[in-house]
């Protein structure tokens, strides 16, 4: 529930347009074409993605032992 | 998601990158104006889009005060040389503090001015967290556009042969070459 309400809090929907920036520009500075920005662009959104809501849990789950 | 999917061929491609120099200048200046000198309008509506919509959504979160250029016992603005990357947007900044510091009153009613003493704290209590986002925002813009100077400047980044991501069924030749820019 407080894990629903974590996710679900205003802030942290402040990071999508970022990672949406940040990969799109870096798939640009690695391919020409539209196609392979693309590609390029949704991995690394992916892996960013994966990788702060790994650390999310990690600190949600810190947060409810301490 | 599906990271196992191979990634679209790119056939052999040779940017013409024009005068580098200029074109990072230009870069600089404005996200983008590099890419639209070199004729790379994709790529220069893509820079100026991605990075201007960060960096002027992020000045909006703060209100127009969390580009500031200060340096002074009570308050080292070492966010602003990275804000500054964005070039010519957060160029006010720079003016702002200039007249301040000549003892003048700021221009274009205060935006982008450095804080007097004791407002920054102000500034923090009435923005809240906005003030830090505004500032991860500009942040971040002015850090991508080091990145799209770079291209204008280079080209593509062409990957270690091999760590690439290139076509399953080991046909490199075609892609061995992709992206590869041409200087004058």
């Amino acid at each position: 529930m407080l894990f629903a309400a974590a996710l679900l809090a205003k802030q942290i929907w402040y990071i999508v347009p970022l990672i949406l920036s940040v990969s799109l520009v870096y798939g640009a500075t690695r391919h020409e074409l539209p196609r392979p920005i693309l590609y390029h662009a949704w991995h690394t959104g992916v892996w960013m993605a994966i990788f702060m809501g790994g650390i999310f849990v990690v600190l949600w789950l810190v947060s409810w032992w301490l | 998601m599906s990271t196992s999917a191979p990634p679209p061929a790119e056939p052999t491609l040779e940017i013409d990158l024009r005068d580098p120099h200029v074109a990072a200048l230009f870069a600089w200046l404005w996200p983008g104006a590099g890419h639209l000198y070199q004729r790379r309008y994709l790529k220069a509506v893509l820079f100026a889009v991605c990075i201007l919509a960060t960096y002027f959504f992020g000045l909006a979160l703060g209100e127009g005060k969390v580009v500031y250029a200060a340096w002074n016992s009570a308050d080292k603005r070492w966010q602003y040389p990275l804000q500054l990357g964005v070039g010519l947007p957060a160029a006010p900044a720079l003016v702002q503090s200039l007249i301040v510091r000549r003892g003048g009153d700021p221009i274009l009613g205060g935006l982008m001015r450095p804080p007097r003493p004791g407002e920054l704290s102000q500034w923090h209590r009435d923005l809240n967290l906005r003030f830090e986002l505004g500032t991860l925002y500009t942040m971040i813009a002015g850090l991508l556009n080091i990145l799209a100077i770079w291209d204008a400047y280079g080209g593509p980044v062409i990957g270690e042969p091999g760590k690439e991501r290139g076509p399953p069924d080991g046909d490199k030749s075609k892609d061995k070459d992709k992206d590869k820019p041409k200087t004058p």
